[in-house]
C-alpha cells in the first residue's frame, strides 16, 4: 500500500493533477468502507456514517 | 537480459519474451484458454514463452506492462467528471472495478504472477509499466527493417492517446505529436462497426469486408456530422453523436436519427444500408490515414514509416497507402492491436529504459510472425492417438504430394506446421488451405468449414517470386497486411447484367481466374510466402503451382467462427471433427475425415459464441 501511495502521489505530481488527490482518497475510502462493510465487525460504524 | 512483455486486462491479452534484444517467443492467451480476445491474465502464454527461452521465472529481469494504469484511470476519472452528471450509470460500473483492482496494477500483476509463475520472487521490484501508444510504437518501429523511421500508430485509445506520430532511429524512438481521446479514429471505427450490428474489438474487419458491397453514401454527412478532418490529418468528432464517453453504448439516439435508423439487431439480415455504411467510414478512414501519412512524411522526411495500433489492422486502407507512394518503404507490425503491446513493452523496455544496442535484420525480426509454439513429431503422434485420431505419418515429399492432389480435387484442408502466428492471421501455421481457382470455394468455405457470414472474402497465400504476376503488388506483404488487386490480365469481364447487379447478389460472380479470393471489387488481402520464413508452406504452394500453373492458395485461419485459431494438435483435430475439413495435415501425420470414426464426430457449430 505504501509503494501504492508514493507511486500516485508521484503520478499526480508529474501530471500536475494534484487536484485529485482529495477525489481519489474519498473515493478509495468510500470503496474501501463498502468492502469492510461486506460482513464485517466494522459494519455497524458504516451505517452510523451513511 | 531476459524481458517478458505483458498485454491484459483489456482484449486479446498476450505475452512475449525478449532475451537479449531478439525476440524469442510470442503468445495470445486466447489460443490457450480457448476463449476468443480473452483479456484474462496471460498466465498461459507466460509460461508458454518461458519454456521457449528454456527459462525458470527467476531468470526473467524485467516484466513489463504494455499501459500505465494511473493515465488511464486520470483519464477515465476525468472524462466522468467533464460529463457529469451524465455518465452516472456507466460510472457505477467501472469506478468499482477500478477502486478494487484496475488502480492497485502493481500489486494485481505481481500476486498474479506469484500464484502463476512463482512465489520465491520479487516481482514487483521488476515489474515497469510502459505507454500504450509507446509500446504499440516500439512494436512497430524495433522489429522493422529500418534503421531510421517515420512511426504512426491509431487505434481506439490507450490511455489519452489515440493517434501519435512519431520519430524511430537506431534505438531511439520518441513521439513528437499526439491526438488525445475522445477524438479517436478507432472509435469512430468501433461505433459504425457496433451500429452495423457487429462486436465492437471484433467486428472490424467484417466492416472493412462489407465495404466493398456498398456506395460511400453517407461520406458527406460523416464528414458534415461527426469528424472534422484537417488537412495535416488531424481530426475532432462531434461527440454530441456518440456515447462512449458516458454511456454504455458507442453511438446515441442522434447518431441514430443521422443516419435514419437505430443500429442494426446482431445477426439480423444485411442489408444495403449497412453495406453503404461500411463503404463510407472506410472512405473517411482512408482519408485520415493518407492524410497523416502525408503529415508525417512531410514533417519528419522519413523515407520509411511503420504502422501499429487496431487501425493498422486495416488493410485496405495499407493497401491504399501503399499505392500512394508517399514512403518509399512500409512496414507493418503483424500483431497491431493490442497483443502486439506486450512485444513493444518489452522491446521498448530493452532498448529505451536499459539503452541496449539494437541489431537489424535484412527482413525484419519478427521471424515471420511464428513465435508460437510448435509440437515434435512425437508429441503430434502422441496427442493424436489419445484423441482416438486414424492418422498416417508420411515424408515431407509425399506429405505435400498428397495435399497437393486434394487440393486439386476441390477438398478443403487443416494445415497445422511449425510454430503457431502470433497476430490475428494464419500465415501458413495454422491454416485452412484450398484451391483458389475453384468457383464454389469460397460459399463452401463460409457456409460448411467456417460457419460464418457468406459475404466474407477470404486471403491468397502467393509464392514472393510470383506475387506480381496475380497482383497489382511487388512488394512483401508476409502478414497478409496488405491489399491490392488482381491484376487485370486474370480479372475476369462482367456482362452487363453482372455489373447491374447490387450488393450481396455480387458475391457469385467469378471475377477473376482466381474467383475464391478475389473481393468483388477485385481486390485481394495478400499474403506473400518467404521461402526464408516458412520453407514447408512455399514448398507446399511452389508444388501446387507445378501442378496447376497457379502460384496462389486460399488461406483462412484454421477455426470457426468465434473460436480462437487452434494451437494444439488437439484444438487441431477437435475442429477437422466438427467442420467439413476433408483433409488435415500436421507435422508429418495425415488425417482423412473418411477413415476417423464416427464417435468422434461432434457438432462444433455450437460450441463457440458468434464473434
Amino acid at each position: 500500500m505504501y509503494l501504492f501511495i508514493t507511486e500516485l502521489w508521484a503520478f499526480m505530481r508529474v501530471r500536475k493533477k494534484m487536484w485529485l488527490a482529495p477525489l481519489v482518497v474519498l473515493m478509495v475510502v468510500i470503496a474501501a468502507l463498502l468492502v469492510l462493510a461486506e460482513g464485517s465487525v466494522i459494519s455497524p460504524f458504516v451505517y452510523v456514517l451513511f | 537480459m531476459h524481458i517478458l512483455g505483458i498485454s491484459a486486462y483489456y482484449h486479446d491479452s498476450a505475452a512475449c519474451l525478449v532475451s537479449d534484444g531478439e525476440l524469442v517467443a510470442a503468445a495470445q492467451e486466447e489460443r490457450f484458454t480457448r476463449r476468443k480476445h480473452d483479456p484474462g491474465f496471460p498466465a498461459y502464454a507466460a509460461r508458454y514463452c518461458l519454456r521457449a527461452g528454456r527459462l525458470c521465472p527467476a531468470d526473467v529481469d524485467y516484466v513489463v506492462f504494455y499501459d500505465k494504469p494511473f493515465s488511464k484511470f486520470e483519464r477515465i476519472f476525468e472524462t466522468y467528471l467533464a460529463f457529469a452528471p451524465r455518465g452516472f450509470k456507466s460510472f457505477a460500473m467501472s469506478m468499482p472495478i477500478w477502486l478494487k483492482d484496475k488502480l492497485f496494477q502493481r500489486t494485481l500483476i505481481s500476486e498474479t504472477l506469484n500464484e502463476q509463475l512463482g512465489n520465491d520472487i520479487d516481482w514487483s521490484s521488476r515489474l515497469r509499466f510502459s505507454e500504450h501508444h509507446l509500446s504499440h510504437a516500439a512494436s512497430a518501429f524495433f522489429p522493422s527493417p529500418f534503421h531510421e523511421a517515420a512511426v504512426l500508430t491509431m487505434d481506439g485509445v490507450g490511455e489519452w492517446t489515440t493517434t501519435s506520430l512519431a520519430i524511430g532511429r537506431g534505438k531511439e524512438l520518441s513521439v513528437f505529436r499526439e491526438i488525445h481521446f475522445p477524438h479517436s479514429l478507432g472509435l469512430l471505427y468501433s461505433a459504425f462497426t457496433y451500429y452495423s450490428g457487429f462486436k465492437v474489438n471484433s467486428g472490424e474487419y467484417k466492416v472493412m469486408g462489407l465495404a466493398p458491397y456498398g456506395e460511400p453514401k453517407y461520406l458527406d454527412l460523416i464528414k458534415e456530422h461527426l469528424i472534422n478532418i484537417k488537412e495535416d490529418g488531424s481530426f475532432h468528432l462531434n461527440m454530441s453523436f456518440f456515447d462512449y464517453c458516458t454511456g454504455l453504448t458507442m453511438t446515441n439516439g442522434r447518431f441514430d436519427a443521422l443516419f435514419g435508423g437505430p443500429a442494426r439487431r446482431p445477426e439480423s439480415r444485411l442489408t444495403q444500408r449497412e453495406m453503404d455504411l461500411a463503404a463510407s467510414i472506410q472512405a473517411v478512414t482512408e482519408e485520415v490515414v493518407l492524410k497523416l501519412a502525408r503529415e508525417i512524411r512531410t514533417t519528419t522526411g522519413q523515407r520509411n514509416l511503420c504502422l501499429a495500433g487496431g487501425v493498422a489492422l486495416n488493410c485496405v486502407a495499407n493497401g491504399k497507402l501503399l499505392r500512394e507512394e508517399l514512403f518509399d518503404n512500409i512496414w507493418i507490425q503483424p500483431a497491431a492491436g493490442d497483443a502486439g503491446g506486450a512485444v513493444g513493452a518489452a522491446l521498448g523496455a530493452y532498448h529505451l529504459m536499459l539503452e541496449k544496442p539494437r541489431s537489424i535484420h535484412s527482413g525484419d525480426s519478427m521471424k515471420g510472425a511464428y513465435l508460437g509454439p510448435e509440437f515434435s513429431q512425437r508429441e503430434i503422434e502422441k496427442s493424436l492417438r489419445t484423441a482416438g485420431a486414424v492418422f498416417t505419418t508420411e515424408s515431407d515429399e509425399v506429405l505435400i504430394s498428397n495435399v497437393v492432389h486434394a487440393l486439386v480435387d476441390g477438398k478443403a484442408i487443416g494445415w497445422m506446421q511449425g510454430r503457431m502466428e502470433f497476430g490475428p492471421r494464419a500465415l501458413g501455421g495454422r491454416s485452412i488451405i484450398a484451391d483458389p481457382r475453384s468457383p464454389t470455394i469460397q460459399k463452401q468455405l463460409n457456409l460448411k468449414v467456417k460457419y460464418r457470414e457468406s459475404f466474407r472474402p477470404f486471403a491468397p497465400s502467393v509464392l514472393r517470386e510470383d506475387v506480381s504476376q496475380w497482383f497489382q503488388l511487388d512488394f512483401d506483404s508476409p502478414y497478409m497486411l496488405l491489399v491490392a488487386d488482381v491484376i487485370s490480365t486474370k480479372q475476369l469481364p462482367m456482362s452487363e447484367k453482372q455489373t447491374q447487379l447490387f450488393g450481396i447478389d455480387k458475391l457469385n460472380v467469378a471475377r477473376s481466374e482466381i474467383p475464391a479470393v478475389t473481393h468483388v471489387d477485385y481486390s485481394a488481402r495478400v499474403q506473400t510466402v518467404h521461402h526464408t520464413t516458412n520453407p514447408r508452406f512455399h514448398r507446399l504452394i511452389s508444388k501446387f503451382k507445378e501442378l496447376t500453373g497457379c502460384p496462389v492458395l486460399v488461406n483462412t485461419s484454421f477455426n470457426v467462427r468465434g473460436e480462437p485459431i487452434v494451437c494444439t494438435p488437439e484444438d487441431a483435430f477437435r475442429c477437422f471433427m466438427g467442420t467439413e475439413i476433408e483433409l488435415l495435415a500436421i507435422g508429418n501425420s495425415l488425417l482423412r475425415k473418411e477413415d476417423q470414426s464416427r464417435a468422434s464426430l461432434k457438432d462444433y457449430r455450437s460450441c463457440y459464441e458468434f464473434d
